[in-house]
């Protein structure tokens, strides 16, 4: 009798005990969500991580010292609390915020911030993103190896930072909220070494529970995290290793709840013609152009009048037909949803004849021979085939070379190898949303180098010195004037016509009905696919 | 046989040094640059330069292989380029998942091979020989991947059987196994067939019959293992055929073996994980073979290894 209520008693304690603990996971957040993808996930470490599947991770697990508005371009602090410049704009000086705690426990502080930022720098972490922080001073000094410190980051107290640049650069802030500034704890990645990647403890708003090579990835909710109510969920299940088409069948079924690779092109009108399924997908725009480079080294193309005249012989909406609609045609390097985008230009408008004239003038009256470079992942050749057919009818003779990406990419980084390359696959996405990192790698002077990414090889000095002209306008004032000038930029880019700017991507999320976050969070254009910070479960 | 055993274990290790030279001579040979790789649009001319140098990657060939190959005798297969792994670790991970796999595939083959192949002989050039021929035929013939996504969509999303791809259970071991071993199956039951047939026709099976003994036993006691001697010595050099298949169906069903790890890896041209996944598969031929070769002669006493 006595032992029977004495159960009861522990039974009770239990019961409240259980009671209690989901309380506090409440807090945190509730529900988990499967999310999945084909390729195995590479690397959680800020420094390193640089594809589109990591991206979004890292940021849940890292925090910087500035961020974006959930689903939008918006700058805000984030570890930070505040921040002034200096009216030369050479100086940035950041209040952090006080209380927040890595996933360790240990608490953030300024010496955290100058710690990651040498650690990116340093050549011997092979940061893929040591280059943005180029402006800070003694850049040069660290990344050739002199020095392991970085003289223009300075601990002012434990809750301020001090940064010096060595010349004014207005995408700072935006750079301070790129993962490669994500901040880390010293101790956790002299523990892991280089196996930090796989370890990663961050401040974020989820920490990484199990990692199972191969098969899945568990976050779990911070319960500390430094926003109130957020994460949303208490758990994110990535599974990988599951094909495009088979996530889309488990998605139907039930099973997973966001398809990371997003719905496989030749399923793409099935679904969208689907009463039941077309209400479960989102679209939105992203910083993303697909476009020609027209490699200005290499006959005919050294002739701008046969660059314009691929520019108008280009139908861009049928190749927008090609991959389904799922894109809309553009006349400019600059993506619609990137300040600077010029509302005003018209670009050249699709016209054969004109074109045949134009490379006529350019000495081309009996046609030309050349070859386009193309990744070969579809829809990639499709849209070389269509394009090869715009150009047979200027009396343009296109040869396809089909290769594996990284082949395509190496061939572009040569001055002489590609004559067109199509950027289908391999494009710019936008690192942050500013002009400058339109132009710099990828039509600037700096990008026309071996190993870059200027596949047009379009060196334009007098441009380039606008650029940095523009560049120079960081206070906060002057950004009307500079989003003004890099419209300019970007037009006069066009009447030189290196590239053939083809289309603007859309993103379209598919997700599981129970899913519920607004519209933006599901195509943030920062966090891809989704915002998992803000995304709850029903 | 001591010196049988030696004598073909030195052949195997010249075999795999081959192996390693070829692929990596092939993969040096590609125009992709792992420093670009590695250091991503973003990077300075001197991020590039500073990985190269880091990685060996502007050595001459010859040192760059005899590094490898050097960290390879210390069990190191370097670092993936991509994922920023162990080799080892990845391939450590995920060869459990593989060697299941292969386990379920031999047993299918042999189940349906050996079943179709002994009812084919005992029922000859009756319609049911001739549908389980065709049958055979078109295991044969049919490609794996098309096997795999008709079974994947018949069994799994219209029936509902089975999950749609996936690892950890049983159910998510059945249908790639099966697809897997169709194809052997395939072979298996052609020749389980015709060596049955042969054995049918032996002095000591019409004696068995002529003593009086039953059909059944006579089949299943004197015929079935006698006609099973050349089949089961096939079993070792399956394995090299299996280390093609995974690949394929590893992929189809979304199961994390090594096969499904070369595949992402030839993708993305990431070029230690493609030379770790090689070795490891050539060994797996290479030890299988061997192992084909060693029991065949405790299966059949008439085969003597020299």
């Amino acid at each position: 009798m006595f032992s029977k209520a004495l159960k009861g008693v522990a039974l009770a304690a239990l019961i409240a005990g259980a009671g209690m603990t989901t309380a506090h996971n409440a807090a945190a957040g509730e529900g988990n969500i499967t999310v999945t993808y084909k390729d195995d996930v590479s690397t959680l470490d800020p420094a390193i991580g640089y594809d589109w599947q990591n991206w979004s991770m890292i940021k849940s697990l890292f925090d910087g010292l500035m961020d974006y508005e959930p689903g939008t371009t918006t700058l805000k602090p984030d570890l930070a609390t505040g921040y002034t410049v200096s009216d030369d704009g050479l100086t940035y000086t950041f209040t952090l915020r006080k209380g927040v705690k890595f996933h360790n426990g240990r608490e953030f502080k300024a010496s955290d911030v100058k710690y990651t930022l040498e650690r990116v720098v340093n050549p011997k972490t092979q940061s893929p993103g040591a280059g943005f922080f180029e402006t800070i001073k003694g850049f040069a000094e660290e990344s050739a190896g002199e020095t392991e410190s970085l003289s223009g980051v300075e601990v002012v107290d434990d809750y301020t930072v001090k940064f010096t640049l060595s010349q004014p650069d207005a995408a700072f802030l935006h750079k301070m909220a790129l993962n490669f500034a994500h901040i880390v704890p010293k101790e956790e990645v002299e523990k892991w070494g280089q196996d930090f990647g796989k370890h990663p403890v961050g401040t974020g708003a989820f920490a990484l529970e199990d990692w199972t090579l191969g098969q899945h990835l568990i976050f779990k909710a911070n319960p500390d995290y430094h926003i109130d109510g957020i994460p949303k969920l208490d758990t994110i299940t990535v599974e990988v290793g599951q094909e495009p088409v088979v996530a889309l069948l488990r998605l139907q079924r039930g099973e997973v709840d966001i398809a990371g690779d997003g719905i496989p092109p030749a399923k793409f009108l099935e679904v969208m013609n689907d009463p039941e399924y077309k209400d479960l997908v989102v679209s939105g725009e992203q910083l993303h152009t697909g476009y020609i480079t027209l490699n200005t080294n290499i006959p005919p193309f050294d002739n701008v009048k046969v660059r314009q005249a691929v520019n108008m012989a280009v139908n861009k909406d049928r190749i927008v037909r090609v991959i389904n609609g799922r894109a809309v045609p553009a006349n400019q390097p600059l993506p619609p949803l990137m300040p600077g985008y010029n509302t005003d230009y018209k670009g050249y408008a699709f016209d054969p004849e004109k074109a045949k004239s134009l490379l006529a003038e350019a000495g081309f009256a009996d046609g030309v021979e050349t070859t386009l470079f193309v990744a070969n992942t579809d829809p990639q050749p499709r849209i070389a085939q269509a394009i090869q057919q715009d150009l047979s009818a200027i009396g343009m003779k296109v040869e396809i070379k089909s290769l594996a990406q990284a082949n395509v990419i190496a061939a572009g980084g040569e001055a002489d190898q590609a004559p067109m390359i199509w950027s289908g696959g391999m494009a710019w996405i936008a690192d942050f949303p500013d002009p400058s990192n339109f132009y710099g790698p990828i039509l600037g002077c700096g990008g026309a180098v071996p190993g870059g990414w200027n596949w047009s090889w379009y060196c334009n000095e007098e441009l380039d010195a606008e650029a940095s002209k523009a560049d120079a306008l960081a206070d906060p004032s002057q950004a009307d004037t500079r989003i003004d000038m890099w419209r300019d930029i970007f037009t006069k880019v066009m009447a030189d016509a290196p590239w053939v700017p083809v289309f603007n991507e859309q993103r379209y999320t598919i997700r599981s009905p129970r899913l519920v976050a607004d519209d933006a969070i599901l195509v943030d254009p920062v966090h891809i696919p989704v915002h998992y910070d803000y995304i709850a479960v029903k | 046989m001591i010196a049988y055993i030696l004598r073909r274990l030195v052949q195997a290790i010249l075999i795999l040094l081959g192996v390693s030279i070829v692929t990596y001579a092939l993969l040096y040979m590609l125009p992709a640059d792992p420093a670009r790789q590695i250091a991503g649009r973003s990077a300075t001319a001197e991020t590039v330069a500073n990985i190269r140098e880091q990685l060996g990657l502007n050595l001459p060939f010859y040192e760059q292989y005899l590094r490898y190959l050097g960290n390879l005798l210390t069990g190191d297969f370097g670092r993936s380029y991509l994922q920023k792994t162990e080799v080892g670790e990845l391939i450590a991970a995920r060869l459990p998942a593989t060697l299941l796999l292969m386990a379920g595939a031999i047993f299918c083959e042999l189940l349906f091979g050996l079943t179709a192949g002994a009812i084919g002989a005992i029922k000859r050039n009756t319609p049911l020989d001739r549908g389980l021929m065709v049958a055979s035929f078109v295991g044969v013939s049919a490609p794996q991947f098309v096997v795999g996504i008709l079974m994947l969509y018949l069994f799994a999303v219209v029936l509902g059987w089975f999950p749609i791809g996936g690892y950890g259970t049983f159910a998510h071991l059945v249908l790639p196994s099966v697809s897997m071993g169709f194809l052997g199956a395939g072979w298996y039951s052609r020749m389980m067939r015709s060596s049955m047939l042969d054995v049918l026709r032996q002095d000591y099976v019409r004696t068995a019959r002529a003593k009086g003994l039953g059909r059944a036993r006579v089949f299943f006691v004197h015929a079935f293992p006698n006609a099973l001697l050349p089949i089961i010595a096939m079993i070792g050099i399956d394995i090299g055929m299996f280390m093609s298949g995974i690949v394929v169906v590893e992929s189809v069903f979304g199961w994390p073996g090594i096969g499904q790890l070369a595949w992402q890896a030839i993708q993305r041209v990431d070029i230690p994980i493609i030379m770790g996944v090689t070795l490891v598969s050539a060994c797996a031929i290479v030890l299988g073979n061997l192992l084909a070769d060693l029991v065949a002669p405790f299966i059949d006493p008439r085969i003597k290894l020299r």
